[in-house]
């Protein structure tokens, strides 16, 4: 269980990046937490991983609290951030190198064939892909099992196909193992797709707006009614998180007389 | 929104701090005013040999002494007008000192105001010293050599560091890794290829230095072939002695550069393609 408990941010500047966040994460449930740019996203992932540390509240992992980079947290950043002079394999193992070199390998084996790299352990970071990179990221992350994987945009860089196949990677991935999964992302779709819940959250300063469950069976139907519905929640939801509530897409249209 | 907008956010308040002098600056002063003034202290009590490096309070009288004649004047300006090199000297210094520490950043902020100020002194300007020191022979020219060949490639090394990126060294960080492991698995790594580049310019520059060694007093060496060729007028046997520098220097960066290529195969820039 990941629990955040009136967690706040302050940075030195004094920007109030976070205020007041509580939210618990249960077991194997998957959050995505959606919001404007701004809203504090990132800087709460950063804080439920240990990189920053809270101006205020605790971060707690089963009763853990994590002040510093933890065993049971991943991370899986925006960009893949592999490190470009080790391999495939040597990038996938490289958080979990106290483990006896048979197990390293048999895991290390296992993610590639996962995320249907079979076969790329020995290449180079340069020799792949953005989609593959990130494939290899979420793996490195992974190998190290924890229980919960904290993901900030991590399919953000990437174009409409691969971030749809990556998502289907994600999931069967966490289906492995079933870490809970923190994941934050500006893609309405795409917390649709993934999500237990979406978690919507609102800017200056960052606090949750509003906890939308998203209850469809997996895998789930990308062109159902079902899933256009879930998506029309969040949209909603952030729209309001923006202080338009009422704005509809038809409503979107240049005014009259614009000469563009 | 991304992590590098905060960041920048958070840039402008540590840029004002840079100008002042920050207690980090301070600390580092301990050191060596700390060492002057025990050094001082030995010497003035006689436990050390003070003839040899005399103690900080003659070296400032002897300034003093330079001053009050009005003769500092004369040995003072004639590099100030030759100071273009040391000039840009400084200003490769610079940039280090303004750098704000920031998060995940173990770099040259910490180095103290010593080593600076070392580097700030041309390395030919201790051959007297090291002569007193050392004697005229092999020792006083393989100090000048080591001394000048450092700094450059320190200097080099601790850019290199301070520019390793510094998401690279968050996934470090993740990982739980601790300094020393952060170092060997990350910053290492990371910084081979510039590290091997400060290596090859310092190759280049020991060269440099062994010619200056020999030149200022050698019986044999292919220095000591330029000095002799240029009293006894064989223009032909300076020219031998270039040429051998030529292939020497040549072929021994080669071979630094055959030795490392296999340590940098995983590099993806432009040096690898062409």
């Amino acid at each position: 269980m990941l629990t955040l408990d009136r967690l706040s941010k302050i940075y030195a500047n004094g920007t109030q990046a976070l205020s007041d966040v509580t939210m618990g994460v249960a077991p194997g449930e998957i959050v995505a937490l959606v919001g404007g740019s701004g809203c504090g996203k990132t800087t709460l992932l950063r804080l439920a991983s240990g990189l920053e540390q809270a101006s205020g509240g605790r971060v707690a992992v089963d009763g853990d609290i994590i002040a510093a980079p933890h065993p049971d947290v991943g991370i899986v950043f925006q960009e893949p951030r592999l490190l470009p002079w080790l391999t495939v394999a040597q990038n996938i193992a490289f958080g979990i190198e106290h483990l006896p070199k048979a197990e390293r390998d048999a895991r290390v084996d296992e993610a590639l064939l996962r995320v249907g790299l079979a076969g790329y352990g020995p290449r180079w970071p340069r020799e792949l892909s953005g989609g593959q990179a990130q494939r290899v990221a979420i793996v490195r992350a992974l190998v190290a099992r924890p229980k919960v994987l904290l993901m900030d945009e991590p399919f953000s860089a990437l174009d409409a196909l691969t971030r749809a196949s990556l998502q289907d990677h994600l999931l069967a991935l966490w289906e492995a193992h079933r870490p809970t999964l923190l994941l934050v992302t500006h893609d309405v779709e795409e917390a649709a797709a993934l999500a237990d819940r979406a978690i919507v959250m609102q800017p200056r300063p960052g606090r949750v707006f509003k906890d939308i469950p998203i209850d469809l069976p997996r895998p789930r139907d990308r062109l159902s009614h079902d899933f256009a519905e879930a998506k029309r929640a969040i949209l909603a939801a952030l729209d309001g998180s923006l202080g338009n509530p009422h704005s509809s897409p038809t409503r979107i249209s240049a005014p009259s007389g614009a000469s563009w | 929104m991304s992590e590098a907008g905060t960041l920048e956010k958070i840039a402008p308040a540590d840029r004002q701090r840079a100008f002042v002098p920050s207690p980090r600056w301070l600390f580092g002063l301990v050191l060596p005013v700390g060492a002057a003034v025990l050094y001082e202290i030995t010497a003035r009590f006689g436990l050390f040999g003070a003839r040899l490096l005399p103690p900080p309070s003659r070296v400032f009288a002897a300034l003093w002494g330079l001053g009050g004649r009005g003769g500092l004047l004369t040995p003072v300006t004639p590099p100030l007008l030759r100071g273009p090199p040391a000039l840009t000297r400084k200003v490769q210094i610079d940039p280090p000192r303004r750098r704000e520490p920031r998060r995940g950043d173990l770099g040259p902020h910490r180095a103290p105001v010593l080593r600076r100020e070392f580097l700030a002194i041309p390395s030919l300007a201790w051959v007297p010293l090291f002569i007193l020191w050392l004697g005229i022979f092999e020792s006083s020219k393989i100090a000048l050599i080591a001394l000048g060949v450092f700094f450059p490639v320190y200097l080099g090394v601790m850019g290199a560091i301070a520019n390793v990126d510094r998401k690279i060294v968050e996934v470090g960080r993740a990982f739980r890794l601790s300094r020393w492991q952060l170092a060997r698995r990350i910053l290492l790594p990371a910084i081979l290829p510039d590290y091997i580049v400060a290596l090859r310019s310092g190759l280049g520059l020991g060269f440099m230095f062994v010619v200056a060694a020999e030149i200022m007093g050698a019986s044999e060496g292919l220095g000591y072939l330029l000095v002799d060729g240029q009293q006894l007028g064989k223009p032909a046997q300076i020219l031998a002695a270039i040429l051998c520098f030529a292939v020497l220097g040549k072929v021994l960066d080669w071979l630094l550069v055959l030795g490392t290529k296999p340590l940098l195969t995983w590099q993806d820039s432009f040096a690898r393609t062409v």
